[in-house]
């Protein structure tokens, strides 16, 4: 038996090839859903002959080619689309595809800019953040709805809709195929960085489905983060997020426990985190430091993110070097939790009360009253201090705001322990 | 999910004369392979005269130097892949076999942290 014409074949050829191909008919016809719907079409053609004839040695052409000739066909029955022969340059009587094919060739010298373009086109901020993660998933990373929707543990009929408005937001908005430039592009990049950092945190935040798939989308968000940097190499902070994503990766195997609880930063077994991943990731943190000036938020956060992975052991974290860099990420991205996560920096490097008095400081703003984990760490630094009321006060505060079980129960034990602490002590 | 790509060959056979343009169309195929993110680690191997084998036995260590006699070996090159099945796996192989023009590339699921 051979995997070589077996469905799975043609599907991971289908792909590899899917943002190339619907990248280079939109730069042809101007409308990214039709250049979708031509490639599945072009799908279901392969599908039909593959298995039977054998994939073609150039399966990319091929698909690019009975596209082309759908797109004839299409652009004959619809004469609503009369429009687009024109910029095409197509004569819609004449007989063959000859003079088509002259204007819809591929292009090899465009191919990574049609990617490039098509992903400012699937996170333009004309569509809703959800319509965002799922186009881009669908049209940059060539999965299927059903895969998008078990991904997001919604029904597929849901996604299904959401990249069918999506694709007609984008035609009725008239947004161009192209990569913006000026004021407009850093604006641009923004949005596409945020939507491949969603889906990757979508997979690592796991906060729903079976815990592969959510893996499955991390990589998904790495693999569009080595597209994106492969295809602007001077941006600093793509290779930022990057770098990020490569460092946050290489610990996932070790965030579980053996019963597939999570198991927190400190207590990780270094020895499981991925050396590859970090070695990439640092090499790419490194490359976004020296093209930009290290201060923008997705550079900071791999930096800090890189303190820990480039210490063998626990105790060996620089804690300074983290709360410095947390104060030069709460200036670039203002932001509660931000501080939150600056004050337990504080309190590891210098001390407990120094850290408390950062939260206090962050408490009289109001914003983390209903946050869960404000309350832990504050609990955490009281008892670190032997204020073991106000503690166990804290962790019972924590403990009513968690939606998480194994996390409420953590908060309700550290509460006791606390109450214990006080009469024993 | 990992994979491990590599040549297979027998490195006493004479080689086919390398194609003028092969060098520039690897350079076209590693770049895309690269930039689609597939290829994460990739290095190459020197031939088996320059390498050992070293086998334990009965509690005895044996080192015998290269040249080995297998028929064929892991020669030239390999790549660690990260594709989302052995699907995709076998497709990139092919497309790099597809360059070379002939030969034998094996491919193998990598057990690992996921």
């Amino acid at each position: 038996m051979t995997t070589t014409d077996s469905t799975a074949a043609v599907e991971a050829v289908f792909r590899i090839e899917f943002p190339r191909l619907v990248g280079g008919l939109t730069r042809r016809i101007g409308d990214v859903g039709l250049a979708e719907e031509l490639a599945q079409d072009a799908l279901v053609d392969a599908l039909e002959q593959w298995p039977r004839d054998g994939t073609p040695r150039n399966p990319g052409a091929w698909l690019m080619t009975v596209a082309k000739r759908k797109a004839v066909d299409r652009f004959r029955r619809d004469r609503v689309l009369a429009a687009k022969y024109a910029r095409i340059g197509v004569d819609p009587e004449a007989t063959g595809t000859d003079e088509f094919d002259l204007h819809l060739d591929l292009d090899d010298d465009h191919i990574a800019d049609d990617r490039l373009r098509l992903i400012f086109v699937s996170c333009h901020p004309v569509l809703s953040m959800p319509s965002r993660l799922a186009l881009t998933l669908r049209l940059l990373g060539g999965l299927t709805t059903a895969e998008i929707a078990r991904a997001y543990v919604q029904p597929e009929a849901t996604i299904a809709q959401r990249i069918v408005r999506a694709k007609k937001t984008i035609t009725d908005a008239g947004i161009p195929f192209e990569v913006p430039v000026g004021d407009e592009r850093a604006a641009r990049l923004g949005s596409v960085l945020e939507v491949v950092y969603l889906i990757f945190n979508e997979g690592y935040s796991a906060t729903s489905g079976e815990s592969w798939l959510r893996t499955d989308l991390c990589q998904e968000a790495v693999r569009l983060g080595r597209l994106l940097a492969a295809l602007t190499e001077e941006e600093a902070e793509v290779h930022g997020l990057l770098a990020l994503m490569e460092i946050q990766s290489s610990r996932l195997a070790a965030r579980l426990g053996p019963n597939g609880e999570p198991v927190l930063l400190l207590d990780q077994d270094r020895r499981r985190w991925d050396p590859l991943l970090i070695s990439r990731g640092l090499a790419s943190l490194e490359r976004a430091q020296a093209l930009g000036d290290g201060t923008g938020i997705y550079t900071l956060q791999a930096a800090i993110a890189a303190c820990h992975v480039r210490c063998r052991r626990a105790e060996d974290t620089d804690w300074a070097q983290i709360a410095a860099l947390y104060e030069t990420l709460a200036k670039a991205m203002p932001s509660p939790i931000v501080e939150l996560n600056r004050a337990v920096a504080i309190s590891m490097a210098f001390g407990p009360a120094a850290g408390l008095a950062h939260i206090d400081q962050l408490g009289e703003t109001g914003t983390l009253d209903r946050y869960h984990l404000f309350h832990s760490v504050r609990g955490d630094l009281l008892g670190k201090l032997g204020r073991n009321a106000e503690a166990a006060d804290e962790f019972e505060l924590a403990a009513t705001m968690t939606e998480n079980d194994a996390e409420r129960e953590l908060c309700r034990q550290r509460a006791a322990d606390a109450r214990r602490a006080l009469t024993t002590g | 999910m990992r994979f491990l790509g590599y040549t297979l060959g027998d490195e006493t056979a004479p080689q086919p004369e390398m194609a003028p343009d092969l060098f520039e169309k690897m350079g076209k195929f590693m770049e895309e392979a690269y930039t689609a993110g597939v290829i994460v680690a990739t290095g190459g191997i020197a031939p088996t005269a320059m390498g050992a084998k070293i086998t334990l036995r009965d509690g005895e260590y044996t080192v015998v130097d290269g040249p080995f006699t297998e028929a064929k070996e892991l020669i030239g090159g390999w790549a660690l892949l990260e594709c989302r099945d052995m699907a995709e796996a076998v497709e990139w192989s092919k497309r790099f076999i597809g360059v070379l023009g002939e030969g034998e590339v094996r491919v193998r699921p990598v057990f690992g942290a996921e």
